[in-house]
């Protein structure tokens, strides 16, 4: 039964992914870009892998769908054809997919018991990391504690991304400036009526909408806070609550305008929230080597060692998720802003 | 048992209904002709479709944290995909859609 839904699941993704390549129409491509991700995202649920579909399901359905729109708003909605035959590209692609797959096959077969993965990492995990660090929910041990570094390396990665945008498109100062003053700009009107509607219709009427945007914005903070805090029991983390509150306040820059955001959540604020998050983080770290541990080891945050390595995993997680959410929403800024300025 | 059984039978009957107004929403979107009826089978999907997908597997969960969640679920469905529906289907008459009301010149 399983295999029939995985196969079912697999296809999809195939012809999702031939469609994807082949279709000219971006608005089509985004969409089915955010259909591949809820794919995926029902694949790892089928693997018990709940922790990375509900990433899945946020980040590749939610905000990069919402993030490839307003950056549609920047160009042309349909792709050009190229100028060339790309052949060189597709050899060069075959010959790596070619040794990776060669490469896979040293692997050990998949959900073999005896590999080494299974017999050594896969056990101290499982086994050990009640008593070592704590949290029921064993993937946020693992992504928290036992690999700290790497999760700072993807903190760092969001944060350089947000950083490499922001740098390219840039808030013209001029607006922001104005912001600051409180003069909210006439003609804005929101991403997503952009992107939809041609004629920029401002969405001062769709009353509905509003209502219901006022309804559940705060619903979505708070589940965005329950996924925060709740990481130590359940699915969840810094991550997906992130990138759940920076939805929040895109909703209501969609439904009122980016302006409207702008006074509510300033730029300014937002870079400092993201070096905050960042600096929480590898803050912790260096706290521990002040305190006589390693760097990242929450043992020597307090008397106990569980009591550190709750404390220490906490922080970190308020971290990222602070750094997430302030990049996400800059990088919708910086989209949404620039039409504004050239418009 | 009896009971049992019967809320089997009422989950069955439940996750056929969705499963059929799924698949109907699913062709009725490939084969209807404008853009308001293309969303009126979109439409269907949205609501009752996925309210009596819900409903059958609350029904399977009884009284537990699981039926909670999905309630909770099925509020956020309710308002969302209405809200979505609508919003949709007014941004496409302001920017000049029509329906075609029973014309027969097509497209």
């Amino acid at each position: 039964m399983e295999a029939a839904v995985d196969i079912v699941l697999l296809s999809f993704l195939c012809v999702t992914v031939i469609v994807i390549v082949y279709i000219r129409k971006l608005f089509c491509a985004i969409m089915l870009l955010g259909i591949f991700s809820l794919l995926s995202a029902s694949l790892f649920i089928t693997m018990d892998a709940v922790d990375v579909a509900f990433t899945e399901a946020a980040v590749g359905t939610g905000i990069s769908s919402i993030l490839l729109l307003s950056a549609l708003s920047l160009t042309h909605t349909r792709e050009r054809r190229p100028s060339h035959q790309p052949y060189l590209a597709l050899l060069v692609v075959a010959v790596t997919g070619a040794v990776l797959v060669y490469g896979t096959m040293d692997l050990p077969p998949f959900g073999d018991p005896d590999s080494a993965i299974h017999r050594h990492m896969a056990v101290r995990f499982i086994v050990d990391s009640p008593q070592e660090v704590g949290p029921p929910n064993v993937v946020t041990s693992v992504l928290a504690s036992y690999r700290g570094y790497d999760t700072l390396g993807e903190a760092t990665v969001i944060f350089t991304a947000g950083i490499a945008l922001v740098g390219l498109l840039g808030f013209s100062r001029r607006k922001e400036f104005k912001v600051r003053l409180g003069g909210v700009l006439p003609d804005t009107t929101p991403v997503a009526v952009q992107v939809l509607d041609a004629s920029n219709a401002p969405s001062t009427d769709h009353l509905v909408l509003r209502i219901v945007g006022k309804m559940f914005i705060p619903l979505i903070m708070l589940f965005a806070l329950y996924v925060q805090f709740h990481g130590d029991y359940g699915p969840g983390g810094g991550f997906q609550a992130g990138v759940i509150f920076a939805s929040a306040i895109m909703l209501y820059a969609m439904i009122f305008n980016v302006e409207k955001a702008m006074l509510v959540v300033t730029p300014t604020a937002l870079r400092l929230l993201a070096v905050l998050g960042l600096m929480l983080y590898g803050g912790v770290g260096v706290l521990c080597m002040f305190l006589g541990g390693n760097f990242l080891d929450y043992n020597v945050l307090a008397h106990e060692p569980l009591h550190g390595q709750h404390l220490g995993i906490f922080l970190i997680e308020l971290g990222v998720g602070i750094t997430v959410f302030a990049i996400m929403v800059t990088m919708f800024y910086a989209l949404g802003n620039r039409k504004g300025g050239s418009a | 048992m009896m009971d049992f059984c019967l809320l089997d039978i009422l989950t069955a009957l439940l996750l056929t209904v969705g499963c059929f107004l799924g698949i109907s929403g699913g062709v009725g979107l490939y084969r209807l002709p404008d853009f308001f009826t293309r969303q009126h089978a979109t439409g269907v999907t949205d609501s009752v479709c996925s309210f009596a997908i819900l409903f059958a597997l609350m029904l399977q969960a009884g009284f537990t944290l699981v039926s909670v969640k999905l309630c909770f679920v099925l509020v956020f469905l309710i308002v969302t995909s209405t809200t979505a529906t609508h919003a949709l289907a007014k941004t496409a008459l302001k920017k000049g859609i029509r329906p075609l009301l029973g014309r027969e010149d097509k497209r």
